[in-house]
């Protein structure tokens, strides 16, 4: 599964937030082309981990390296060039809502590309297509509803044509019907753009469905990790007690 | 008693903390200011917010305090016979003190609390991280607009301010209480210099600077939902306009 240098990787990374330890030690090496999801319950430590990746954090000791680049020791201005690598799909999606729908995708394009507003607009329509949405370039954010913002979320993240895409809760608060579109959704993503993607969710269903490989926080750790298959048959207790959803069992102890 | 110190020493500390976090945003935003790329459209949304969309409010409350002055100047003046003297003391107090502060506290209820309700609302909506997310720097494409569009508009809402005072000085001196015209007009510019004048626009630019910076930063550091939203935007109304009743004495002291 590992050819060469891994794309991300996060080295014993520390982080307390408010005096409260929230990663404890967290390592995980995620390979380039590689789709991993990450779960856990909540206050484990997920989104801390992915605003990590993305430089929206920096770790209180331990490293970040992300193409080989450690990101603590980085610039504002350089690391805020470095994001555009990223494409980050937020957990409500997000979006400006003083701009409509064709002016949160175009943002980046406006911002980092020399495009003609005419390369924009087809651009735009590109990423609305991908996501499988059409004819809501002029409707506002507020208008939406949850799944079409995420997917918005979505055509906006991948506008750049990063190379690493994140996920943060994608499915969480979704019908399970529109879950699973979006789980879909991010499958075919991953797949047509050919990127490393990270996704955070406690959905189990969307992580099997999505990931490579998933790999499961608890208390700022990792404590479990393989292919789908590998995890499900998992004999840490912990897993198999977040898999089923049971109230009793080593996670609430 | 230990705890009597205790809380004293806490909001001396909270004092200093947001002097330091103010003065570093500060720094941040003029650093932004002259890096590419410039966003002029978006500063001249933030202009027709601040400096257009105030003048209903501007118009009022600077008329009317002219109005008053007059009428109260007028009453206390008449007592040592120097009624002539009521265009002179609206002028200069409108010019060097009362426009700028009464702007200064009107733009900061209108404008400086709808900005930390917006940014705050980005900030706990995830609008903030996502804008970073996007490669763009929030200072740059939040707090520059704002920023330079209080620091520009302000002193033309004062000078618009000293004009209506003076005019509403003149209606109620001389419409109202019988004045005579010509002469009101030529106390009222008699004494008045440009350095009265500079004095009020230099206060202006200040004040603008204030409650925009002030704001944004509230609104950056929201924490806690909608009630923190709500927190942000009453502590910007509170500290900007306390900011700009003690930076007017300073100011005030020093443009004599």
């Amino acid at each position: 599964m590992n050819n060469g240098q891994p794309i991300i990787s996060l080295q014993n990374v520390e982080k307390s937030l408010g005096g409260r330890p929230v990663l404890r030690g967290m390592t995980i090496d995620i390979a380039k082309g590689e789709s991993v999801v990450i779960v856990g319950g909540s206050g484990q430590g997920k989104s801390v981990t992915l605003k990590h990746i993305i430089g929206l954090m920096q770790p209180d000791s331990g490293h970040v390296y992300v193409m080989g680049q450690d990101l603590c020791c980085m610039e504002t201005r350089e690391l805020n060039t470095f994001r555009q690598h990223f494409g980050m799909a937020f957990q409500e999606g997000a979006l400006f809502d003083s701009m409509n729908v064709f002016e949160n995708i175009a943002f980046p394009l406006r911002r980092h590309t020399k495009m003609t507003e005419e390369e924009i607009r087809a651009r735009v329509e590109e990423c609305l297509n991908q996501v499988h949405l059409h004819g809501v370039e002029t409707k506002r954010p507020s208008e939406l509803s949850g799944g079409m913002r995420r997917r918005v979320g979505f055509a906006r993240a991948i506008s750049l044509k990063p190379d690493i895409l994140l996920f943060d809760e994608p499915t969480t608060g979704l019908d399970p019907v529109i879950s699973d579109v979006i789980a879909d959704l991010i499958v075919e993503m991953d797949q047509t753009l050919n990127s490393t993607t990270v996704s955070i969710t406690h959905d189990m269903k969307v992580a099997f469905k999505i990931a490579d490989r998933v790999a499961m926080l608890f208390h700022g750790k990792i404590i479990e990790e393989g292919t789908p298959d590998q995890f499900q048959r998992s004999q840490n207790p912990m897993v198999q007690q977040f898999i089923e959803g049971r109230a009793e069992g080593p996670l609430t102890e | 008693m230990t705890s009597v110190f205790e809380s004293v020493g806490l909001i001396f500390l909270q004092l200093f903390e947001q002097t330091g976090l103010w003065f570093r945003m500060l720094w941040r935003t003029i650093v932004w200011t002259f890096r590419p790329p410039f966003e002029f459209s978006s500063w001249l949304k933030q202009m027709v917010r601040v400096g257009v969309e105030s003048t209903p409010v501007v118009f009022l409350t600077t008329m009317f305090t002219g109005m008053v002055f007059a009428l109260e100047t007028y009453e206390g003046f008449h007592r040592v016979h120097a009624e002539n003297f009521v265009g002179s003391a609206v002028a200069l107090s409108m010019l060097r003190e009362l426009s700028p502060v009464l702007v200064g506290l009107m733009v900061t209820g209108r404008v400086g609390s709808s900005m930390a309700a917006e940014i705050g609302t980005m900030r706990v909506t995830e609008q903030i991280d996502a804008l970073k997310a996007l490669a763009t720097d929030p200072i740059q494409y939040l707090f520059v607009p704002r920023v330079i569009a209080g620091v520009i508009m302000l002193p033309f809402l004062v000078v618009l301010g000293d004009a209506l005072g003076i005019g509403g000085g003149y209606l109620v001196a001389v419409k109202l209480l019988g004045s005579n015209g010509l002469i009101y007009e030529q106390n009222t510019f008699q004494y008045l210099g440009m350095a009265d004048l500079w004095a009020g626009v230099i206060k202006a630019a200040t004040f603008g600077l204030i409650l925009t910076l002030t704001g944004c930063t509230r609104g950056y550091y929201t924490s806690g939902g909608a009630e923190g939203v709500g927190r942000s935007t009453t502590q910007a109304v509170v500290s900007a306009s306390l900011t700009i009743l003690l930076t007017d004495f300073f100011l005030t002291k020093l443009l004599l």
